[in-house]
């Protein structure tokens, strides 16, 4: 049980710490949310810093450790979030990095490093939701290419990414529906693609529709094997519900001392309820971030991908992190409902959370499964 | 950093687990909840085993291991329900002489309860007035102290001090190294929210109903799921906290082990049943137990508010 760091990490935090405070003042102001070519633009320029002052490859190069400690500075310092790159730097990237070829990870990586090409991911589609593996999204090999015929939903970045990470159905007839689904990048200029874009309850476009017709993808852009995709893709979740949120957590501390400043300037803070609801939370977020700290001490020792020790942190993270702002909107009053507050947009957002990247009783599904080992079944 | 637990830990765990396996087995447990009583047999075997002496530098005796290490100890101590004032006499190794080798039973006034008080040798802090009540917990003898309910008792939170001690009568109130024994109280939590998760999953794979067991359904499923979430989120908070010894986060995490080990054994209970609901069933000797022990020390209503003064 150490939560110290080594000389060599702290002198990467120092480091760090300093590029940050040097680089952070010079960036442009933050684009308008709706906006987003603007917002790609922000996004791939900030990425595009990090790669020329070494820190692009953070993400799936470094230690554990070192992406912890990136993820912890770079938040404290107020530093963008991936946003655009998202997908492409913690899902994308790390399956081609494990699962591609030389060849694939000589293509794909780099530019999404440099911040040159922004990922979406075409995962879930209207009848294949939580139950993911029974996605119908047709691909059907003719001579050099696949020809993709299906739609898509819940496509973040979609409009303005130039690769799809796309999961499909090769082999209908396969024993098991997990069985015969195969792991693409799809070129998001290819014909027969169409991306309508889908309003959020917070009222902006975080995400699409994408319709694929008689769309071709060639073989080499086959990650893995044939039919092999959900192996590929378990990969890719892992790591979402391993790392992925880990600045997060930082920020949700950060957001909590903000909050108890307003509750002692408005006069909220003198209600006991409330003040202990706060303190609960911050315990909550303590606990957090030291399960985050112990999940990468596991990835590390055992070099492998985060595994279901993701789920326990994702289910209480998100839920906590909706107190969170049921909580701010119990400081802030009328004006948390107040659209032009960041909390009360950043309130209707946080309404996702217990349901992306797996909701929470498919999490519960899975920890029950394979860590408690009850029976499969419903 | 690496927060997994050292080779040396695993194996003080394990050997701590065999040891109150042999010496409080379900079989002592129920004989113990049958004719309570302070077993100073098991007191002094604890004693030979280091229990007490856990974090007395080898000079004096002690095994020389820390807070982290003490952690894991108590752990296991919850897990098996071990009664008697052992986190009140642990803390008091380096001060009580006799306490360190488990021949001195010690117990401390706290929160407006007293321990096992009939039973100590010697009793820390002022228990001036103590009346004994009958104890919702089988194997947790309680006097109960005068004063308004919510009065901070002798082991409130404070600076490290020398302890008073006056051997079975009142005492001044005096201060006791207290984070302490929060965070091993937190952590005997923590041990018995895992040992209901355990038993909880463990009835649901073996318990049938509509022709198949029921922790195949996910309303039950679900259930269990949310007790492994609770107790990881507590341990991971109760052995950072022995890391930091920061009082702000022993308080956070005295917090959750509360509700760990409180909502853990109700819903333990929940997954069992009927059979929850019986005297036979151990289920509801961790939930008495960790209702005393939420009670204790630094209940959470104080908790919280310690943890928002820091904010």
């Amino acid at each position: 049980m150490d939560l110290s760091c080594t000389d060599e990490e702290e002198e990467y935090r120092a480091r760090l710490r300093e590029w940050l405070a040097a680089t952070l003042p010079g960036l442009p102001g933050r684009p308008d949310p709706l906006d987003w070519p603007a917002r790609r633009a922000y996004d791939c320029g900030w990425q595009r810093r990090l790669y020329d002052a070494g820190y692009a490859d953070t993400h799936w190069d470094a230690s554990p450790t070192q992406r912890l400690i990136f993820l912890e500075e770079t938040e404290l310092a107020g530093a963008p979030y991936v946003g655009a790159n998202f997908v492409g730097l913690l899902h994308a990237g790390p399956t081609i990095a494990a699962e591609g070829t030389a060849a694939q990870r000589a293509r794909w990586l780099p530019p999404i490093l440099r911040g040159d090409e922004v990922w979406c991911q075409g995962f879930s589609e209207p009848d294949a939701g939580s139950d993911l593996a029974s996605l119908r999204t047709r691909a059907v090999r003719d001579g050099d290419a696949y020809v993709v015929t299906g739609q898509k939903i819940w496509t973040s970045h979609a409009e303005v990414a130039d690769w799809c990470e796309l999961l499909v159905r090769t082999d209908p007839e396969a024993t098991s529906k997990h069985r015969g689904i195969t792991w693409l990048a799809l070129p998001m200029d290819a014909p027969g693609i169409t991306v309508r874009p889908l309003r959020t309850l917070a009222g902006s476009t975080e995400f699409a529709e994408v319709f694929l017709d008689e769309v071709r993808v060639p073989v080499e852009n086959r990650v893995g094997e044939e039919n092999d995709g959900w192996r590929v893709t378990m990969v890719t979740l892992s790591f979402e519900r391993g790392t992925a949120f880990v600045g997060e957590v930082v920020a949700c501390r950060r957001l909590l001392g903000e909050l108890a400043r307003t509750a002692r300037k408005n006069g909220t803070w003198d209600d006991p309820v409330l003040r202990r609801r706060l303190g609960r939370l911050s315990a909550e977020f303590q606990a957090l971030w030291r399960i985050v700290q112990a999940n990468v001490s596991e990835a590390q020792a055992t070099g492998g991908v985060p595994g279901a020790g993701g789920s326990v942190f994702k289910l209480h993270y998100s839920h906590a992190r909706q107190e969170l702002y049921d909580a701010a909107a119990a400081v802030l009053g009328p004006d948390a409902l107040d659209l032009g507050r960041d909390w009360t947009l950043d309130r209707l957002s946080s309404l996702s959370y217990t349901i992306a990247a797996g909701t929470s009783q498919i999490q519960r599904n899975i920890v029950a499964e394979r860590i408690l080992g009850l029976p499969k079944g419903r | 950093m690496d927060f997994r637990l050292t080779e040396d830990q695993r194996a003080l765990r394990r050997g701590v687990r065999e040891l109150l396996a042999r010496l409080f087995g379900r079989e002592a447990l129920r004989a113990a909840v049958d004719a309570p009583s302070l077993d100073r047999e098991l007191w002094r075997e604890l004693g030979a085993a280091g229990f007490f002496a856990l974090r007395l530098p080898e000079a004096e005796g002690g095994v020389g291991l820390g807070l982290p290490e003490a952690v894991l100890v108590f752990e296991e101590a919850g897990r098996v329900l071990l009664p008697g004032p052992l986190v009140a006499t642990h803390v008091a190794a380096g001060s009580v002489p006799g306490a360190a080798d488990g021949s001195v039973v010690v117990t401390a006034a706290s929160e407006g309860l007293v321990p096992w008080l009939d039973e100590a040798d010697v009793v820390l802090g002022d228990v001036t007035g103590a009346v004994r009540v009958r104890s919702v917990d089988p194997l947790t003898p309680l006097h109960r102290l005068p004063g308004p309910v919510g009065a901070v008792g002798a082991e409130s939170l404070g600076p490290a001090g020398a302890p008073s001690v006056v051997p079975t009568r009142p005492a001044p109130a005096g201060r006791l190294p207290t984070t302490d024994a929060v965070l091993l109280t937190a952590a005997e939590q923590v041990g018995s929210a895992a040992a209901t998760t355990d038993a909880a999953v463990s009835y649901a794979r073996q318990r049938s109903q509509f022709g198949q067991v029921i922790g195949g359904f996910q309303a039950v499923k679900h259930l269990c799921a949310g007790m492994l979430v609770r107790t990881e989120l507590a341990r991971a908070a109760v052995r950072a906290a022995a890391v930091t010894g920061d009082p702000v986060e022993i308080a956070g995490a005295k917090l959750l082990a509360d509700e760990a080990a409180v909502g853990n054994a109700r819903d333990c209970l929940q997954v069992h049943g009927g059979m929850g609901f019986t005297w036979e069933a151990d289920v509801h000797l961790h939930l008495k137990r960790a209702w005393v022990r939420a009670e204790l020390r630094l209940p959470a209503a104080r908790a919280e508010e310690e943890v928002a003064a820091a904010l």
